[in-house]
């Protein structure tokens, strides 16, 4: 997309190019909402993809907190056997967590989100697109990453396609609730624990019923209610979720 | 009496129960005071009012 | 149908006058309508059947409980008001009502948890309801601790408000957990549209309870309105004269 040398620069390039989406695509029957979501999207993983360091945290974190479990509790597989979905599932939460922390710094600190809130486009759309980026960047290898752990804890192999599925899903609705928070402690310094504790209450339902489908994937029981659980949580974290961090953008950058 | 204080032997429970509203009250009720003296102070403070003492 | 009223509420010295008039209003009966739901619950009303005195606790357990939902609503319709409206003494009644509320959660947390362990056996248990009402207690300090990182007070009224919206759905959640999941929590007797299956001698003292606490928090949430109010504005000659008495 950029041919100038320095990421910044083409970060404010392609920044500057979804704000003249509204002028260079009124009147095309393209909608231009939707290719500023597309070119926000593809920022988001493009900028993400130069600090590939930054991305393997949060799956470091996971690996680190389910290792925890079997040598704080017990190495006895069939007793990580039963724990497995709860320990999946809070590995899962805290690096979510850990990882919203980046979802809105650097944009704020250079002033993208500043350009994007101004730029005349649905903003509601453009944290659409941030929060979907997000989860390909973070719950998506998750999901994918927690059959290991899952096998590391005892889990048989039957379970890995339901537990790949129960995170894949629980994991859009985490992105999606977390983005709320991350956009109300914007610019707040140190705002960890206070993003987790707004978070956290708002995300237990998934917890909830995520922890219930992978246990049923484990046990080889039905899946599916649970799952269809949190497929409606992600419907309606869709939704609303990016109109209130839409809202609670506007109002940080005030 | 006694069997007031006692609530039928489940005076352990209910009690402490009690206690822990009325403290909830009494906390809100303070709480709200010194919130008010607090605000009004602040506001005498910012326009410079000499009035009752800190 | 004159709006006049309504806009008069917007107006931070009319309110302030109006508080400090109407505190009295809701202070005195509350405490005459505590009383004499103590009074009623913990010497005339029976022993129950089943639950024999333990029952009693059901007269601070229940206002608690209600307390901290009604609370919140309050707080949530507040804030959309002010959200929405950009009215500051909406934002004021929001800031007022974070504390009470989560003083009382905390009440009908331990309450619950000092009832359950005689009749049901258990301090604790992780079923709808009680969880839900554990997670509007975080919702409530999360509130607060928002409020209180924000140093803006314009920014943290807008922040919270929107925090305080999209966790109003926790509140029917609470409501109807009894009746959406079969758990250890009793299902609701009071507040069901039939006829309460109480009887009178029992459930006239929780509803004095009930409306006792309701006009308590009015009349704290009064007090500390005035205090909200005086720290949004400013430099108002208003203020000036209000506070060098």
């Amino acid at each position: 997309m950029s041919r100038l040398g320095s990421p910044a620069a083409g970060v404010v390039v392609q920044a500057g190019a979804i704000a003249r989406q509204s002028t260079v695509w009124a009147g095309s029957h393209q909608a231009p909402i939707l290719d500023a979501a597309r070119l926000a999207l593809t920022r988001d993983l493009q900028l993400a993809f130069r600090k590939r360091g930054q991305l393997v945290q949060p799956l470091a974190f996971f690996a680190m907190v389910t290792m925890l479990f079997p040598l704080a509790i017990s190495p006895e597989l069939s007793r990580l056997r039963e724990i497995a979905p709860g320990v999946l599932w809070a590995g899962a939460l805290l690096a979510s967590l850990l990882a919203l922390e980046f979802l809105f710094r650097d944009d704020a600190h250079d002033g993208t989100l500043e350009q994007y809130a101004l730029s005349g486009q649905s903003l509601t759309w453009l944290m659409f697109a941030k929060t979907a980026a997000h989860w390909l960047l973070t719950g998506l290898p998750l999901a994918l990453m927690a059959p290991l752990a899952a096998l590391s804890l005892g889990v048989s192999t039957a379970a890995v396609p339901g537990i790949v599925a129960s995170v894949a899903v629980g994991s859009v609705a985490l992105s999606l609730i977390g983005s709320i928070g991350a956009a109300l402690t914007l610019g707040i310094k140190r705002s960890g624990a206070l993003l987790s504790l707004l978070t956290l209450p708002l995300s237990l339902p998934v917890l909830i019923f995520g922890a219930r489908a992978t246990q049923l994937a484990i046990s080889g029981g039905p899946l599916l209610a649970p799952l269809e659980l949190l497929a409606a949580l992600v419907v309606l974290g869709v939704t609303l979720a990016p109109l209130a961090a839409a809202a609670a953008v506007r109002i940080s950058l005030e | 009496m006694s069997h007031f204080f006692e609530m039928g032997g489940y005076a352990v429970f209910v009690w402490p129960a009690y206690a822990v509203t009325l403290a909830a009250i009494v906390l809100n009720v303070v709480w709200a005071r010194r919130a008010l003296a607090r605000s009004r102070e602040d506001a005498r403070r910012r326009l410079g009012v000499r009035g009752e003492g800190p | 149908m004159t709006w006049t009223w309504f806009h008069r509420l917007g107006s931070p010295p009319y309110i302030y006058g109006l508080a400090t008039r109407l505190t009295p209003w809701f202070a005195w009966p509350a405490a005459l309508l505590i009383i004499g739901g103590l009074w009623g619950g913990l010497v005339l009303a029976p022993a129950d059947y089943q639950q024999g005195d333990g029952f009693r606790i059901i007269y601070v357990h229940a206002p608690s409980a209600w307390m901290s939902l009604m609370v919140y609503t309050t707080m949530a319709i507040a804030a959309a008001v002010g959200l929405i409206w950009r009215i500051k003494v909406a934002h004021a009644v929001a800031a007022s009502c974070a504390p009470i509320g989560a003083s009382f959660t905390f009440a009908a947390l331990v309450t619950g948890a000092l009832w359950g362990q005689p009749m049901w056996g258990t301090y604790w248990e992780w079923d709808p309801r009680l969880t839900s009402e554990l997670i509007l207690l975080f919702l409530y300090l999360g509130y607060m601790g928002l409020r209180a990182g924000l140093e803006d007070t314009q920014r943290a009224d807008r922040a919270s408000a929107v925090l305080a919206v999209v966790g109003v759905v926790n509140v029917p959640i609470i409501h109807y957990s009894v009746t959406w999941w079969n758990s250890l929590h009793q299902a609701p007797s009071v507040m069901r549209l039939a006829k309460p299956t109480m009887a009178a001698s029992m459930l006239v003292p929780l509803l004095m309870m009930l409306l006792g606490f309701t006009l308590f928090f009015g009349a704290v949430l009064l007090v500390r309105l005035r205090g909200e109010v005086l720290n949004r504005e400013r430099s108002a000659s208003w203020i000036r004269e209000i506070v060098s008495t």
